[in-house]
């Protein structure tokens, strides 16, 4: 039996020891669905996207290690009807209006839905009361888009060293806050350059005056879906619109 | 800024280790003080503790016992639990808020009182109960709100009200191995100077004991496990630490064996901690209490001391070489997902109660990234008692897969509701004519993490084999309302969901959403299959057993009673989408109103 090798959807690949599945997945060109994910950062686990089942037990391809012997299903009908399902609960839990918003062609959200065949938002919409914090000179927070992937919440702590950000509240009225007693994002040390402006998956955090640049219909993933994106780099990162 | 008074502040934080691991009990401490957690006095503690602001307002936020808004010089919460409500508490509650001219949920303008509801506390076999400033009021009924109100009115301070309003009773109806009589503290100890942990280990594995928080993991395997630690370290190496924690966050509603366990057995308790700690060899232990239970905490405290003093813990055990350990207790403040072990260890550091990814598992990588093995109380007194008296004793009596007794909370319509210790393998019908029962409509065993059982099911047993629990069952006479009881469940879910995940997250919400519109008569067919689905979304893709098990209230009772979902259900050829009066929530709660004109009537 040959070592350091697993099944995905039948298809047998190898993995370095240490890797996760989506890891291993993403090494030999293998698209898992994902939000909350970044190769860069400590995986999280939360967004529940990269949903697979591993000998028959469902679990995050994206905190899962590769074993050896791992028969692993993830583009099944089922699982990605689930995460069709699973996204939709992300659009109606926040304030997401794509027509309006900048992000609109660049946010993964967006693109994950198309990729997954998303026709609409399908559960009733909560319509959450959120706030706009736009205090700061060159940037915007606005958390009616927020879908709590922490992504900058880890590149705030991990890779600038700030740790800027952080999920307070409980349940569905868990929020993003900002580390200032005044709670405006003006009274942290962020600054444009940081990692944790850059990483946002979807329209939350806005570098400002960069809008528009692109027109509609010229973004990323007007060009290219999700998956293919994904594998290319693991997220367009240019300056958003 | 706030007007603080930063003398009191800065002496409770003088009182702790400058550690972030202690945040949570500073701020505990800081809401019992103050009455709230301002962010003014959060930008004191980050500073002190040399953590983030962000760090502090998390954990603030999380927890339902803090509160940034200053609260009511009376801090009065109720007690949520079905069995409080078939105790007739709503209607107490109601009273209440008229009687102090305060809605439920708001502090009342003076800032006198503050009147709101909490999950289970633990009391359900002496309810209608609550919470007063933290501590357990029990046996509430009309006589008593109206005097507690006139205290309340009155200012009188708490020491001053009639002790018997704060008493809580232990009531055990039926004992077996653990309960029976008492262990001398130290007997366990006794066998640690002349068995090795080998030995000691063997006749836990011999008892066959699995763990009684519910999951049922075997308990010789987890101390095996902790003593062996992470992947390629050398087994017992003494230079990795390793922690022992009693999980006492007790929060599953109609359970409160753990309350009695730790008033009637603490010694116990305590003693098997100590075995467990020289069995994987750690120096260290912690009880985690849930903070509804602080009322235990200075008899608790009081038996540490005790032992210490006995040298059953603290330096060189029983003369022991190498054999220091010691217990601190840590508080909860109110969240049920800190029950979930990896939640728990959350907690402990200090930090929101969010379930960790597994692998690592807590036996190699728990508390502060070490090696942790994570008991329930039911299991450590069982340790202690094992360890004692041997592995055969407890074998002898259960089931195959199960050995020894479950102590389990009883409450609901009985004659006898409390406490019962029953062999496994001990049909419900049995457990229910044991606590006087009769005319029973069903039994949720488990709790609402469990499952609801109908009348037709009472010959089943409680066992790993049939019907695992970690001890509640509540039971329902004719007279209750399956549908009420699965969405009182179905909301504790939606309201306990740490935020952490997805499914949990949104889909509980959801779940609580679409189950009222049925309940209360908008729902459709099409949107008894939209129930189901989502039911099934949250069960099989939720990151831990909180959304894994949120949905079987719904998924329990749409099994065995189908009928009385589809009665409540409309003939209509279209889907109601809209809402008319809901949709109105919002503008009721901002004025304040809920009268009948308040309220819009919807034509069919």
């Amino acid at each position: 039996m040959s070592l350091n090798r697993i099944r995905i959807d039948g298809r047998e690949i190898s993995y370095e020891p240490g890797q996760t599945l989506i890891e291993a997945a993403q090494a030999a060109g293998i698209y898992i669905p994902h939000l909350c994910h970044h190769p860069e950062f400590t995986a999280h686990g939360s967004c529940k996207l990269c949903t697979v089942k591993v000998n028959g037990r469902t679990c995050s391809a994206c905190t899962m290690p590769a074993m050896e012997g791992q028969e692993v299903l993830s583009d099944t009908d089922e699982l990605n009807a689930t995460r069709r399902r699973i996204t939709q609960m992300l659009f109606v839990e926040g304030n997401h209006f794509c027509p309006g918003c900048e992000k609109s062609g660049d946010c993964q959200l967006q693109a994950v839905g198309y990729f997954l065949g998303m026709e609409d938002t399908h559960f009733p919409h909560f319509f959450p009361s959120r706030r706009v914090d736009a205090s700061h000179p060159d940037l915007m927070l606005d958390l009616d888009r927020c879908i709590l992937c922490e992504l900058c919440v880890r590149a705030s702590r991990e890779s600038d060293g700030k740790s800027v950000f952080e999920v307070a509240g409980r349940g569905l009225e868990s929020r993003l806050v900002v580390n200032s007693a005044s709670g405006l994002l003006v009274d942290t040390p962020m600054t444009v350059q940081d990692r944790a402006a850059q990483v946002c998956p979807v329209g939350a955090i806005l570098v400002k005056r960069t809008a528009f640049r692109h027109s509609i219909g010229d973004r990323h993933y007007d060009e290219v879906n999700i998956a293919e994106q994904s594998l290319k780099a693991p997220i367009p990162e240019s300056p958003h619109g | 800024m706030d007007p603080i008074a930063p003398q009191p502040l800065m002496s409770i934080l003088a009182k702790h280790p400058r550690q972030d691991t202690e945040l949570l009990q500073i701020l505990r401490e800081v809401q019992a003080e103050y009455r709230s957690v301002s962010r003014s006095m959060m930008s004191v503690i980050a500073r002190h503790l040399e953590i983030p602001f962000a760090r502090v307002l998390s954990v603030v936020e999380f927890y339902s016992f803090l509160s940034q808004e200053p609260l009511g010089q009376y801090d009065l919460r109720l007690s949520d639990s079905i069995t409080d409500h078939h105790l007739g508490s709503l209607d107490l509650a109601q009273k209440l808020s008229e009687r102090l001219r305060v809605n439920f949920g708001k502090t009342r303008e003076d800032g006198r009182v503050s009147l709101s509801y909490t999950s289970c506390t633990g009391l359900c076999d002496q309810g209608p109960a609550g919470l007063i400033n933290g501590k357990p009021l029990t046996r509430l009924d009309k006589v008593r709100i109206e005097a507690l109100a006139d205290c309340i009115e009155a200012g009188t301070p708490l020491d001053q009200w009639p002790a018997s309003w704060f008493e809580v009773e232990d009531r055990v109806y039926r004992r077996d191995l653990l309960l029976e009589g008492d262990l001398l503290p130290g007997t366990a100890l006794q066998h640690l100077i002349h068995q090795d942990r080998k030995d000691i280990l063997q006749e836990i594995e011999r008892s066959g004991l699995r763990g009684r928080g519910g999951a049922g993991f075997k308990t010789a395997s987890k101390w095996q496990y902790c003593y062996e630690g992470p992947e390629g370290s050398i087994p017992g190496d003494a230079s990795i630490p390793r922690y022992v924690v009693c999980n006492a966050d007790e929060g599953e509603p109609g359970t409160f064996k753990d309350r009695v366990i730790l008033s009637q057995k603490a010694h116990e308790v305590f003693e098997g901690m100590t075995v467990c700690a020289r069995v994987i060899g750690a120096r260290e232990g912690f009880l985690y209490l849930r903070g509804e239970y602080a009322f235990l905490r200075g008899t608790l405290e009081g038996i540490l001391t005790a032992r210490r003093n006995a040298g059953l813990l603290g330096k060189s055990i029983l003369g022991l070489d190498n054999f220091d350990f010691d217990i601190r207790i840590h508080l909860g403040a109110g969240a049920y997902i800190c029950g979930e072990e990896s939640a728990l260890i959350e907690s402990l550091e200090g930090k929101r109660g969010h379930p960790r990814n597994r692998p690592p598992y807590p036996v190699t990588s728990g508390y502060l990234g070490h090696p942790t093995v994570v008991n329930n109380v039911e299991t450590f007194q069982a340790a202690a008692r094992i360890t004692a008296y041997g592995g055969d004793w407890f074998a002898s009596v259960g089931t195959r897969e199960s050995r020894g007794t479950k102590i389990l909370s009883v409450s609901g319509d009985c004659a006898q509701p409390g406490i019962y210790e029953i062999p496994w393998g001990t049909s419900v019908r049995d457990v229910v004519a044991l606590a006087g029962a009769s005319d029973v409509l069903g039994v949720q065993v488990g709790g609402p993490s469990g499952a609801f059982i109908g009348a037709q099911e009472l010959d089943r047993r409680i066992a790993f084999e049939d019907l695992a629990t970690g001890g509640s069952l509540m039971i329902f006479d004719s007279r209750r309302d399956v549908l009420e009881i699965a969405r009182n469940f179905t909301r504790f879910f939606a309201h306990e969901s740490c935020g952490f995940c997805t499914p949990c997250r949104v889909g509980t919400s959801l779940l609580r959403n679409q189950f009222q519109k049925i309940c209360e008569g908008h729902g459709t067919a099409k949107d008894l299959v939209e129930l189901t689905e989502i039911a099934r979304l949250v069960q099989g893709n939720s990151h831990c057993g909180l959304g894994q098990t949120a949905a079987n209230p719904i998924l329990s009772t749409l099994e065995r009673f189908p009928d009385l979902y589809q009665e409540r259900l409309k003939a209509l050829h279209f889907e109601p989408g809209f809402d008319l009066d809901g949709s109105l929530a919002i503008a009721r709660a901002m004025t304040g109103r809920d009268d009948a004109r308040a309220h819009l009537h919807q034509e069919d």
